[in-house]
Formats: structure tokens, C-alpha cells, sequence
């Protein structure tokens, strides 16, 4: 029950979101700035990826290698692992702190193919966890047009989930019972217009609709007894459909000292009442022929969702049901800095350029609405301190260029 | 009766029409030999896919939100 407790509590919430998105950068079919169309880089990153935070350590290699062939396509793949170990807050509201391990691997396979001033893209990940099973099928084409000062992305991608839950005995796990399926579609599209020699834009759209079994199928909400000073769980529940829409507004600009600043802005709605904003600032340095410094500053902030409570009123108060910190109101800053070290006049073979990377990412988590029950205990319940929490993350990868 | 997504891309398609069809009537403003600057690789929205998929992996996440990451473009050589 501890071990169950807590799933779906690191990234596997959003396997199936990330796998699109891997699809999508696989493909190259977000190669914003539209400047001709040409085959994207053949290259190879090995990267190692680090996430600590909340009680949470992720990490795990990630391997991504890109080929072309005839100068009309372009073959990728990716291997990606998330090595999972968490005694997070859910752990502990559930059960008292107990610490478990899971694994996910993710495997894709993406493929584009240049016709003149059109790419079209397509590709195929699975991702594989012991309770939760994802395939993402991905297709799109992007086109250059307006001597080349415009361009065009479209992409649509279907995903299918299988949710299952694991039964254990202690940390072992005995049985596993499908609880659903989910179908999801995504529709993307992307223009990028340069608009002078030292200022691009692009701008974003994505739908993604979701159905089928949307719950976490082990987390648990709570409502407040007859006392009016303990609670009692009972297990979540959500509408088995989603719809969400999302517009980003993007600019890049060339500094007089080349230099480069990055700004981004991004809305979200979707059909269950959360609302968010994104706006990050980033700011890129080259320094000699070598090195090359990013600063980052991001704020997130969102809306519960309808159905969200911290605490509710009373067993099966309402019709759905939910208390992930994810649903509710919130507000996240994160602060960011990277390097980049290029090994000049040193080659490989066939291997031209190797280059040294190291990002790291400070976050800050504030919630609103969500309480820290563990950190309470002895309150009176919704008496409880707010939750918030601080996370690092880090990439460190080579990427050698051929 | 159509979908909610069906009218956000039937909004999304005619913007995309409305640009092209603007874009014919106007000369490209940049010339090849002045996009120097814009082919340089800190002009890229996304440099490396790898670690730009990993930060929008964790901000899916540990974020309600969801799409229109951008992202990618890391190496896509479109420079």
C-alpha cells in the first residue's frame, strides 16, 4: 500500500505528454528558426539527467542518435531512462513515509524526409513502466515558404495507454489489475516568421484531447470527518474526458555583442477549469571560440481545477474528485544556467566535434490550496502548513557531431 | 454540431491561410546574404533536442499545463 500510494507521483503522470514531445523533437518538426529547408543535424548526445526534489531522485542516461542519407532523410532514435526512488509527501500522507523504486524506459524512432522547401516527419515511441504502458504514433510536415522568411508546422499525434495497478506485499509487487485505457490526440501547429535580420517570432497552437481512464488509480483524496477535526480518504475519481488548448507567443533577438535574448510566453486552458501562464526570459553568451553561457528566469502560475479540494467536505462530495498538487492553484519560479564547452581542432575519424554540456535548474514551488499533512501532523486537518517545495535538475551530456 | 477542437483548428487554419495568402503579396525583405546573424547558432529557439525534451518532460510533470512547448529545433541544422 505505501509502495501503491505513491505512483504516478514522479514523471509517469505525464508519460504519454512527454512521449509526444519527444516525437515532436525528434522529428525536428519544431525547428523554429525557419531559415531554408535543409536535414537537421546528424549528431549523437549522450546525456545523464538528474532531478531532485519534493523527496523525489530521478535520473537516468538518455541516448539520441541522428543519420542522414542522401540528403533527402533523416533517421533518428532515442533511448531514455527514468530511475525513479521517492519518499514524496504523497508517501507520506498516505502511509507514514516509505521509500519505493520504479523504472520507466522510453524508446523512439523518428524518421523526416526533405522534398524541396517540405519536410514531413514521422515517428513511433513506446514507453514502458511496470503499471503503465504508452505508444505514441506521430506525423507532420512543415513548409518553407516567403523566400524562406516564413514557415509552417503542422503535426498531429495519437497516443494509447494501457493504466494498470500494481498489487503489492510488502515492496514486492504480486498482481497487477488493467484498471483502463487512454486515447489521446494531439494538433499542433507552429509558424515561425523572421522579421528582421536580427529578430525571429514564432507562434504555437496545441490541442490535446484525452479519454478513457484519466485517474490516478492509486492516489487518494480526503474529506473531513463528523468531528470536524480528522479525515478519512477515499480513492479520486475524474472525468474520463480532457481538452486543453495552448497558444505560445516566442521571440529570439540578436545582440549588437553577439549575444542572444529569449522570450517566451504561453497560455493554457483546459475543459476541467485550470487556467496557467508561463512567461521565461533567456539570455545566451558565447565567450572565445569555446564556451557558450545560458541564464534562464521562468514563472509558472495556474488555477485549480474544478474539481480539486485539499480537504473535502464530506465522502463523495461532488461527482469527481481530486487532490494531486497538480490540479491545484500554484505558483512555481525557476532560475536556470547552463555551459557548453567545444572541443575545437580536436576531431575523430568520421567524428568531427565533441561538445561539453552542463545545465542546472533551480525551482521553487508554492501552493496555494494544498496542504502538507505530513508536516502537520497533530493539526486539526485542513489546519495543516501550505506545501512548498524547492527541486534541481541537471543535465550533464556530450554531443558529438559527424 | 462540431467539437471544441475542431473550432480551435478551423480558427488555427484560417489564421495560417490569411498569413500565406498575405505573404504572396509581399517581396521577402530579407535578402539570403543578410541573415548572418539569424544563422547563428545562439539564434536558435532550441539548441540541443535532448536536454530541451528532459526540462519539458519535467515541467509537464510537475505542471498542470500542457503543449505548445516549442521546443526541439536542437540541432535540426535549419540554420
Amino acid at each position: 500500500m505505501a509502495v501503491a500510494a505513491t505512483k504516478f507521483k514522479g514523471f509517469s503522470r505525464a508519460t504519454l505528454i512527454s512521449v509526444a514531445q519527444s516525437l515532436a523533437l525528434l522529428a525536428g518538426l519544431a525547428c523554429l528558426p525557419a531559415l531554408g529547408s535543409v536535414l537537421p543535424e546528424e549528431r549523437t548526445d549522450l546525456m545523464y539527467h538528474s532531478y531532485q526534489g519534493g523527496g523525489m531522485d530521478i535520473t537516468g542516461p538518455s541516448l539520441l542518435v541522428r543519420k542522414n542519407f542522401l540528403e533527402k532523410l533523416s533517421v533518428s532514435a532515442n533511448y531514455y531512462v527514468d530511475n525513479v526512488s521517492s519518499a514524496s509527501v504523497d508517501v507520506q500522507f498516505i502511509s507514514g513515509a516509505s521509500r519505493y523504486s520504479e523504472q520507466r524506459k522510453e524508446q523512439s524512432i523518428g524518421v523526416d524526409y526533405l522534398n524541396n522547401k517540405t519536410t514531413m516527419s514521422m515517428g513511433y515511441t513506446t514507453s514502458k513502466e511496470s503499471d503503465y504502458d504508452a505508444t505514441t504514433a506521430f506525423f507532420g510536415v512543415s513548409q518553407d515558404f516567403f523566400g524562406d522568411l516564413t514557415s509552417i508546422s503542422l503535426g498531429y499525434s495519437q497516443g494509447n495507454d494501457e493504466v494498470s495497478q500494481n498489487n503489492y506485499t510488502g515492496h514486492v509487487i504480486t498482481s497487477t489489475t488493467h484498471k483502463g485505457d487512454v486515447n489521446r490526440q494531439n494538433y499542433r501547429l507552429n509558424l515561425s516568421q523572421i522579421l528582421t535580420k536580427n529578430f525571429v517570432m514564432n507562434l504555437g497552437f496545441e490541442t490535446i484531447s484525452d479519454e478513457g481512464f484519466l485517474n490516478n488509480p492509486y492516489r487518494q483524496v480526503r474529506y473531513l470527518n463528523d468531528d470536524g477535526i480528522n479525515f478519512t480518504l477515499q480513492n479520486e475519481k475524474y472525468p474520463e474526458t480532457r481538452t486543453s488548448d495552448t497558444v505560445a507567443l516566442r521571440g529570439i533577438y540578436y545582440l549588437p555583442w553577439r549575444a542572444s535574448i529569449r522570450g517566451e510566453y504561453r497560455y493554457f486552458t483546459d475543459t476541467w477549469g485550470i487556467e496557467a501562464t508561463s512567461v521565461e526570459v533567456r539570455y545566451v553568451h558565447p565567450w572565445d571560440d569555446n564556451w557558450l553561457f545560458e541564464f534562464k528566469v521562468r514563472q509558472y502560475d495556474q488555477t485549480k481545477a474544478d474539481f480539486y479540494s485539499d480537504l473535502f467536505p464530506r465522502e463523495s462530495a461532488f461527482n469527481f474528485l481530486a487532490r494531486d498538487k497538480e490540479m491545484s492553484t500554484y505558483t512555481s519560479r525557476s532560475i536556470g544556467i547552463g555551459a557548453s564547452y567545444s572541443f575545437t581542432g580536436f576531431s575523430l575519424g568520421p567524428f568531427e566535434q565533441f561538445k561539453l554540456n552542463l545545465y542546472v535548474d533551480h525551482f521553487e514551488f508554492d501552493y496555494d490550496d494544498f496542504r502538507d499533512v505530513p508536516g502537520g501532523k497533530g493539526l486539526n486537518a485542513g489546519t495543516e502548513p501550505l506545501y512548498a517545495f524547492s527541486a534541481d535538475v541537471a543535465r550533464l551530456f556530450l554531443t558529438v557531431t559527424y | 454540431m462540431m467539437n471544441r477542437s475542431g473550432k480551435f483548428l478551423l480558427r488555427v487554419a484560417t489564421l495560417a491561410g490569411l498569413l500565406s495568402l498575405s505573404a504572396c503579396s509581399v517581396e521577402p525583405w530579407l535578402k539570403p546574404y543578410e541573415r548572418q546573424n539569424l544563422a547563428d547558432p545562439i539564434m536558435a529557439f532550441e539548441r540541443d533536442a535532448v536536454q530541451t525534451a528532459y526540462i519539458n518532460h519535467v515541467y509537464q510533470a510537475r505542471e498542470g499545463a500542457r503543449g505548445a512547448e516549442g521546443g526541439g529545433g536542437g540541432g535540426c541544422g535549419c540554420n
